[in-house]
């Protein structure tokens, strides 16, 4: 009797659990512990609250609700692969490793198990070449455009004319760090600006000899590639040093709140660049409040909502969510597989109509993916730190890279993968 | 004079007090390893959570919020209220002695006897368990350390030695708090020095440093011998996480900054204060001066990390118990 009991539970347990097998499967590859837990968990806490938001919302996506998978990396590379084998079993859809280490890592191994990549504005940057990384994206901007939207507003700043100038960059002594090296250095041959590299090395927390080798040369500008604790220490003794800081832009990953605030006062006026508009305003926000958090399944303590990181979490969530439904609008299932999901991704549209209906109107450019272009317009826009008001101010609209000078970048380093992997170029 | 010179010179004064921050880091060492045998691994991490308690308690933050919340479903994160710096830096002193108590009476006092390797790899454990304890405490946002100490150059300094050179050269360049961290760090060997020659329970560390079984015989407690060490190694980690923690905020990597001590260990010796303090100025000296003159014009920069290790490994070759350390003769 008891074993007849047993077995009707089980297989009532069973059928409960069938739906779930429907699910849509969201892994996040988070990072709330570790030195660069500061960076981490805002971002997650975005990511997941928006899905969340759907479910409750709306039931999830296409009538399909999300599972998320939390992985905790701790930004270690080998962690991010363990996470990486450990979640795609559970019918992963597509993974977002929020680290260029763990990117690089999984490049092969998602190729080869037909699950899509979205590196939001970091990994490799010439991923953007989709006929070679058919399943990697790196919408809506990566390394390059960064770099040259950089020069672009310095171009602005000084007329059209960077002749002559000094331009310090100051990165993280990693691949990450050193991604936008050879645009700098094309852009440095074409403007006639001299650049200085200076490396720093990981964690970053002693950069005394960079910042006294700037105070010594005088660059016009300082640029940097950091992220953790390097950000902090950099806007720290750029202060020391008296360096003007309208003259110091770090990337979309040394601009949060969090880079600025340990050095008070003396961080204002640092500026930074952003591939998505901060605005605690926004409608979205409000429902992820009422829905999420008021509900009690914020994935952080709440605290983080409307921040740089969060928001920046929330708007890769947003274009996960948009891909998928257009995947399922493609492919006519509600339940769909990663490969639907790559196509989704594929034919991606991103509206200023569409992003005012989800609640958050002009979070990011317009823009469209396409077979070939898995990088998006490379739009950014620069911001800049209000130390009284404790807040992130838009100093520009979004500003267009040089494509002319990314896209032979891209062309030249994403064949010369292929070539190495004995990849031929195509769409799928 | 010309500016290449003087700012060979301004590199030279700079490597020095950040030999001193390394040195700090490097104290808590030494003091551990000279009366117990045991190569702390959690120093690192104690700087950290020492760091972490003070500003929880200057911001009168709740330990463990986030696990009360989740499990009651309540909602509190602070008291209410602000400690003075002073106040919860005795407060956070407490604590650390708390933490010292605890780690011999739940770890070490069961360990006795054992292999080195045990207890270092014990303090490996203890490394991770605090850091995930500090984690759960105070949270892993970053937090800014509001004593007040002053950063950024000495404009005095700077002006006075402005005219050395020609108009490339703009004065010397010397941080506030590293003038700060210095003062400290002379108070502190200062404190330490007199505690361990006038006091009689100085007297007795350095009985137990000497000789354990010695030591047992004339009635000294060991157990109470580890607690005050690990409570003024806990006390050295507070201050160097409060100095390192004013630079960047206090966040988790500062952990991170015992990789700084290892090479000053190599160097001055596991069990000599004075050369935790040599070896951290001439590691300070010498990463810089070579960063400055070899590393950032023909080598790409970032040299600092690798070079101390390599010039602590050089003066290992020739002096393998460090440049104070006890030199080891076991006759057969």
């Amino acid at each position: 009797m008891k074993m007849k009991t047993l077995a009707a539970m089980a297989l009532a347990g069973t059928m409960a659990a069938a739906p779930a097998m429907a699910e849509l499967v969201i892994p996040d590859l988070s990072y709330r512990t570790g030195p660069y837990a500061a960076g981490g968990t805002p971002f997650s806490d975005g990511y997941q609250d928006y899905f969340n938001l759907l479910n409750a919302r709306d039931g999830g996506i296409g009538g399909e609700p999300v599972r998320i998978v939390e992985c905790e990396t701790g930004y270690n590379t080998e962690k991010g692969v363990e996470c990486y084998e450990s979640t795609k079993g559970e019918g992963a859809l597509i993974y977002q490793p929020l680290s260029t280490g763990i990117t690089y890592q999984l490049i092969p191994k998602a190729t080869a198990d037909n699950i899509p990549i979205h590196t939001m504005g970091y990994g490799r940057t010439s991923a953007a070449n989709g006929e070679v990384f058919n399943w990697v994206f790196n919408y809506p901007a990566n390394y390059w455009d960064a770099a040259s939207v950089m020069v672009n507003y310095l171009l602005e700043e000084n007329g059209g004319d960077l002749g002559g100038k000094k331009i310090a960059l100051v990165y993280h002594n990693s691949a990450y760090g050193k991604e936008p090296i050879r645009t700098l250095e094309s852009l440095s041959a074409q403007h006639g600006f001299t650049l200085s590299q200076l490396a720093v090395d990981h964690p970053g927390q002693e950069q005394k000899s960079q910042w006294l080798q700037i105070r010594r040369e005088r660059p016009d500008y300082v640029l940097m590639w950091g992220w953790g604790v390097m950000n902090q220490v950099a806007v720290q003794e750029a202060a020391n040093i008296n360096f003007p800081m309208e003259n110091f832009i770090g990337n979309w990953w040394a601009g949060a709140e969090h880079d600025v605030t340990p050095a008070g006062a003396a961080a204002n006026g640092y500026k930074s660049l952003n591939m998505n508009r901060v605005d605690a305003d926004l409608p979205v926000f409000a429902e992820i409040k009422t829905l999420v958090h008021d509900a009690g399944n914020a994935a952080g303590d709440g605290s983080n909502l409307g921040s740089v990181l969060y928001t920046r979490g929330m708007y890769a969530a947003m274009l996960a969510a948009e891909a998928i439904a257009k995947a399922q609008e493609i492919h006519g299932v509600s339940a769909i597989t990663p490969a639907q999901l790559r196509d989704g991704m594929e034919a991606l549209e991103i509206t200023e109509a569409r992003m005012a209906e989800l609640g958050m109107a002009k979070i990011g450019p317009e823009f469209s993916v396409s077979c070939q272009d898995h990088g998006g317009t490379g739009l950014g826009i620069v911001q800049q730190w209000d130390a009284g008001a404790g807040k992130w101010v838009a100093l520009t609209d979004y500003i267009a890279p040089d494509n002319a000078v990314t896209d032979p970048l891209v062309k030249e380093d994403s064949m010369a993968f292929a070539s190495e992997n004995n990849i031929e170029p195509g769409c799928l | 004079m010309s500016a290449d010179f003087l700012y060979g010179i301004e590199v030279i004064i700079n490597g020095l007090m950040a030999g001193v921050l390394y040195a700090l880091v490097a104290l808590g060492f030494v003091l551990i390893f000279k009366a117990s045998g045991i190569f702390n691994y959690a120093q690192g991490v104690m700087a950290l959570f020492a760091a972490l308690t003070l500003v929880g308690i200057m911001e009168g933050q709740v330990p463990f919020s986030h696990l009360i919340n989740a499990i009651f479903g309540t909602e509190v994160h602070h008291f209410g209220w602000e400690v003075p710096a002073l106040l919860a830096i005795a407060f956070t002193v407490l604590i650390m002695i708390g933490f010292a108590w605890a780690v011999q009476h739940f770890v070490f006092r069961h360990l006795v006897g054992q292999e080195p390797i045990i207890l270092f790899m014990a303090t490996i454990g203890l490394a991770y368990f605090l850091e995930g304890v500090g984690d759960l405490m105070w949270g892993s946002d970053i937090k800014t350390l509001a004593l007040g100490l002053p950063q950024g150059g000495s404009l005095v300094v700077e002006e006075w030695t402005a005219g050395l050179g020609g108009d490339d050269f703009y004065g010397f360049f010397i941080d506030k708090l590293d003038m700060i961290a210095t003062i400290v760090a002379i108070l502190l060997v200062a404190s330490l020095i007199i505690f361990a020659q006038y006091t009689k329970q100085g007297r007795a560390m350095r009985a137990v440093a000497d000789d354990h079984q010695a030591a047992l015989s004339v009635g000294i407690s060991l157990n109470f011998i580890w607690v005050l060490v690990w409570s003024l190694a806990g006390i050295v980690a507070l201050v160097a996480g409060v100095m390192w923690g004013a630079k960047s905020g206090v966040q988790f990597s500062l952990s991170l900054i015992a990789l700084k001590a290892l090479p000053v260990l190599m160097l001055g010796g596991f069990t000599s204060i004075p050369g935790a303090i040599v070896g951290g100025l001439i590691i300070g000296v010498g990463e810089k001066l070579f960063e400055y003159t070899i590393g950032a014009p023909y080598l790409g920069g970032a040299t600092e990390n690798w070079f101390a290790y390599m010039l602590a490994l050089i003066f290992l070759v020739f002096r393998p118990q460090g440049l104070f350390g006890e030199k080891i003769i076991e006759r057969v």
